[in-house]
């Protein structure tokens, strides 16, 4: 718990909230100069002696679940239990039904369904969501470089829709052309290359309604020799736009707003830490990640072995991702969000909970 | 009892079986054209208080068809935790009070947004965020002080031009009462835009709009009638009775500017300088003068000059308490509604008494000095309409 968390819950009555002067008589007030506009804001006078923080809150017990280092930040309550949930997707690759080829490389086979359903953004809002195989982000594909990757995609949805593969393939297999109207079926096939960290998404017209309601998902490649062992985490940066008004109501990374605030990612001090960090925002045309106490190295769209960067925070164009590896050197809860902070408010914001090792 | 009779009542009783019937299936079964989609949120934020340093209290009702539950608050584009009373689910014309501990920033602007479980949201402004007065002494002295200046003083004022009117002859004194038509008829308009404005404001399932027009058509038929009989019973209006109820209408009036100048200064929307309030007071002499002019036929006395000021000025001073404390769209509305009636039937007095007390008919209205005074009641009130906020 944090320290104005702390403040919050507990209610400091004696401390005077810091930097109000004990003049209360407001700034509007003193530009009108005028003695009645004087005598109107008069009645914030007294704001000094009762501007405590915490103490003249609401009873605490009736605003339950106060997350965050912001005082009252973050949503009340937390999502549906047994429903879609982001802790488990994090650490989940989906490797597809492995065989070999005649010509000894290997084959991973995928289902994909698309499937209308709604889902809990935020603790008790839904959001009418068109998903692969009915979650959102869909499933993380995983495979190493020279993989052959085939996906057998079925379209249970109300609209038409495709699966479009970031990475090399014949254009037959591009998901642009084809497109699967409801009750149809097509099957992806290709090698799965270059090695690192793409993304798939649906590339029906209008292709931002497509994409925004939840048709997208991370698309990993390893490369032949593999990376380093670590503990790994999918991050896909979303936003849902709610209320049709073209603006995201809120941010999260793996949809649920606040999640990993409610329940920390588990790591160790010292153990490397590999985010495999995906941009799927519409609407917005920037995103970033910004961790807390700590700095990692870059690895643009996971291309090379070689980092380019070492930093705290690393910007995302839509349709950005990068992988990123890091080692923590303290015990403790350690924050990460967007630097942007009106999307870190509305849900992109997340803790790390480190142990000693 | 006579066949026809019975027969009549048979086929009213089956008319009602039916009806009631229907309904029952209707109720029961529905009507086959029910909305498949989700339903249409509506929310109406009603007041918002700042009740302390670091608390924001939003007042909603429902005015939608459906049930609306609210599971989350955003405040200036953050997610805040909140309590929400008495439950998060807002029943059709049902209301809540959701109380947000957020540090607002004193003079500066804050967005309140409200989402609910379909992640409709429904937005309010707090135009500049001061704290929320209290029921002090102190403010509502404040408000009593308010009300004398825009309300008491300035009618005071213009019946002490009485003495000076007296001078006048017939002519001037028709033009008087003339220019108090004009400054009504405006004064009428004002009013019940004013209250339509607010109207719009309160929830759509309560109609305000329609009952604006009602409200004020019921006070001003409901007004004639009481006069009528009056008159009916023993003779026309003394001078005194046109003079009170000029001051009552005007003093339903001054209610509603009351209500609308309160509630202003305890939002914060509206930060009342000296310029302003001379304006009302301006504005309002005008008024006062309006009073005086019928009773220039009779012989006052001081007692009721003292009393129509009272009447026509003071319910600013309740109107100041009233909006600064418990501000309501929709009871505003009903009570400027009643204040527009009232003023409307002061005009048909008044009009009366120019016209001649009926003797000439309507052909008293079209003398210069009477088209002159309404012209000029109705500029003069425009020009210094122009010094106080719309």
């Amino acid at each position: 718990m944090s320290k104005e968390e702390k403040e919050f819950h507990e209610g400091d009555e004696s401390r005077p909230e810091p930097g109000r002067s004990r003049w209360g008589v407001s700034r509007r007030a003193i530009l009108k100069g005028s003695a009645l506009a004087g005598a109107a804001a008069l009645g914030g006078a007294t704001f000094s002696q009762t501007g405590r923080r915490g103490g003249l809150l609401q009873p605490r017990a009736e605003i339950p679940h106060l997350h965050g280092g912001a005082g009252g930040g973050g949503p009340v309550k937390d999502i549906r239990l047994g429903g879609f949930d982001p802790s488990a997707f994090a650490t989940h690759f989906d490797t597809g039904k492995v065989s070999r080829l005649p010509d000894g490389r290997t084959l991973r086979e995928y289902d994909m369904v698309a499937l209308d359903r709604e889902i809990e953004i935020a603790p008790g809002v839904w959001f009418p969501a068109w998903t692969y195989n009915g979650r959102v982000p869909g499933p993380t594909i995983r495979c190493t470089e020279g993989d052959r990757v085939r996906v057998r995609f079925t379209n249970a949805g109300s609209h038409a829709h495709t699966i479009h593969f970031h990475g090399f393939h014949r254009a037959d297999m591009d998901g642009v052309f084809e497109n699967v109207e409801p009750g149809h079926g097509f099957v992806y096939e290709f090698d799965a290359e270059p090695f690192g960290l793409h993304l798939y998404h649906c590339h029906t017209t209008p292709l931002r309604r497509h994409i925004h309601k939840g048709l997208y998902g991370a698309f990993l490649v390893d490369p032949p020799g593999g990376r380093p062992p670590a503990r790994e985490y999918v991050m896909v940066m979303n936003g849902f736009d709610t209320n049709f008004d073209n603006e995201n109501e809120f941010y999260a990374v793996n949809t649920v707003a606040f999640h990993y605030m409610r329940h920390p990612l588990p790591a160790v001090v010292g153990e490397r830490v590999r985010l495999y960090v995906v941009n799927a925002l519409e609407f917005d045309l920037i995103n970033s990640i910004h961790l807390h106490a700590n700095f990692f190295d870059v690895y643009r769209t996971g291309t090379r072995l070689e980092t380019t960067e070492f930093t705290d925070t690393v910007m995302f164009c839509q349709g950005e991702r990068h992988v990123l590896e890091l080692n923590f050197r303290y015990p403790g809860r350690f924050m990460f969000h967007a630097h942007q902070s009106e999307f870190a408010e509305l849900g992109w914001m997340g803790f790390f909970d480190v142990r000693d090792g | 009892m006579s066949a026809t009779g019975n027969r009549g009542r048979v086929l009213g009783l089956v008319t009602v079986i039916v009806l009631v019937g229907l309904l029952a299936f209707l109720l029961g079964r529905g009507v086959g054209l029910e909305r498949t989609v989700p339903p249409i949120e509506e929310l109406t934020v009603e007041r918002i208080e700042l009740p302390d340093a670091g608390r924001i209290r939003v007042h909603v009702v429902n005015g939608g068809q459906d049930g609306v539950t609210i599971h989350q608050v955003i405040v200036d584009d953050a997610v805040w935790a909140f309590a929400i009373h008495p439950g998060p689910t807002i029943d059709r014309l049902g209301r809540a009070t959701i109380e947000v501990p957020y540090p607002w920033v004193e003079g500066d602007t804050h967005e309140v947004r409200l989402v609910s479980r379909n992640g409709i949201t429904f937005d309010a402004t707090i135009e500049v965020a001061t704290r929320t007065p209290s029921a002090t002494p102190g403010w509502f002295g404040r408000l009593a002080l308010l009300g004398l200046y825009v309300g008491v003083l300035p009618v005071a004022l213009g019946l002490a031009t009485y003495p000076f009117l007296r001078a006048l002859g017939r002519r001037g004194i028709d033009f008087l009462l003339a220019l108090t038509v004009g400054l009504l008829v405006f004064l009428a308009i004002d009013t019940l835009a004013e209250a339509l404005e607010l109207a719009g404001e309160a929830a759509g399932a309560f109609h305000a709009p329609i009952l604006v027009w009602i409200v004020t058509l019921a006070t001003l038929l409901g007004l004639l009638a009481i006069t009528a009989r009056r008159r009916a019973h023993g003779g026309d209006l003394s001078p005194l009775a046109v003079a009170a109820f000029i001051a009552l209408g005007i003093g339903l009036h001054n209610l509603g500017e009351g209500l609308a100048i309160g509630a202003a200064l305890a939002t914060g929307a509206v930060g009342l300088g000296t310029f302003l309030v001379v304006g009302f007071t301006l504005h309002n002499i005008t008024e006062g003068i309006g009073i005086a002019a019928p009773l220039l036929r009779g012989a006052p006395r001081l007692r009721h000059f003292a009393g129509l000021a009272l009447l026509a000025g003071g319910p600013a001073v309740i109107g100041c308490w009233i909006g600064g404390l418990v501000f309501d769209p929709f009871w505003a509305a009903i009570f400027l509604a009643v204040g527009a009636g009232a003023i409307l039937q002061v005009v048909f007095e008044v009009g009366r008494l120019v016209a001649g007390r009926g003797e000439e008919g309507m052909s008293g209205l079209w003398r210069g000095e009477v088209l002159a005074g309404a012209g000029v009641g109705v500029m003069l009130m425009y020009a210094t309409a122009l010094l106080v906020p719309a």
